[in-house]
């Protein structure tokens, strides 16, 4: 019988896909058994949704960079090149 | 023989074209504007030094992307091989005959069925961003190589080099720690 923090760490390479079978099978054997690893289990799989489309959402108007940080960059860049 | 267009360099154009396409790509990823800033500069400098190397097969574009990318992974390095000052809080056992059993202050609360619904809202990315912040930094960023970057297991074990039972330990404690205060500063209410 495995731990709740096996069966949680378990839980965890499932999100990713990288559970093998026995690992599967340990897991749903626990959380049987177990209802906080079955609370955990639950929340994963939403947490795993929140970073689905991660790199989209962050694409904001704060990712870029202000004019005088751009001349910065040109006037840096402009000594290597000459 | 087929008349592959070849591509060329225009480093005084770099800036304009790219800048921000550059900053926002590190600026995800590395979680620090001012080192994202500096990676920009240094990806630059390294495209003018080794602009001889550039083969002219890839868009310019995706080479200097190439060249952040490496950069990105010899910063992570650093901070991996640093002496981890803070360490992620513990929620089991960790010896005893309790040993990987839930601490009892630290067991999941109910969520409840709206949860799900709450991912589309734009606060609670906020919140996530806080969460993703307060990791300590060696397990911030190998979680967001495996999950945002969506790196392979052994890429980041050889890049790293780490064994693959390290990586999960990481990744594990990471997630403990992220649901837990998802839990505490947004699905508790």
């Amino acid at each position: 019988m495995i731990s709740c923090d096996e069966a949680t760490t378990i839980c965890d390479k499932n999100q990713y896909g990288e559970a093998s079978a026995w690992d599967k099978f340990r897991l749903n054997f626990h959380l049987l058994l177990c209802k906080h690893c079955k609370a955990y289990s639950k929340q994963n799989l939403i947490i795993t949704k929140m970073f689905g489309n991660y790199l989209d959402t962050t694409c904001d108007a704060s990712k870029h960079l202000t004019s005088e940080e751009k001349k910065e960059l040109e006037k840096n860049l402009n000594k290597k090149i000459n | 023989m087929s008349d592959t267009k070849k591509h060329t360099l225009y480093p005084n154009k770099w800036v304009v074209l790219y800048a921000d396409y550059l900053f926002n790509y590190a600026a995800t990823r590395v979680d620090n504007s001012d080192l994202a800033k500096d990676l920009v500069q240094e990806t630059f400098f390294s495209g003018i030094k080794g602009k001889d190397n550039f083969r002219g097969q890839a868009s310019e574009r995706t080479w200097l992307i190439s060249i952040l990318k490496r950069k990105i992974i010899d910063h992570y390095r650093k901070i991996n091989s640093a002496k981890g000052k803070k360490e992620v809080r513990v929620s089991f056992y960790p010896d005893g005959d309790r040993k990987g059993s839930w601490i009892e202050e630290c067991v999941p609360q109910t969520w409840g069925n709206e949860a799900e619904k709450a991912i589309e809202n734009d606060e609670l990315k906020d919140t996530l961003d806080k969460c993703i912040h307060n990791l300590p930094e060696k397990y911030r960023m190998v979680f967001l190589l495996k999950t945002v970057q969506n790196y392979e297991t052994e890429e980041i074990c050889n890049e790293l080099d780490i064994s693959s039972s390290n990586l999960w330990v990481i990744i594990h404690r990471a997630r403990v720690q992220l649901r837990k205060c998802m839990e505490e500063n947004w699905f508790k209410n």
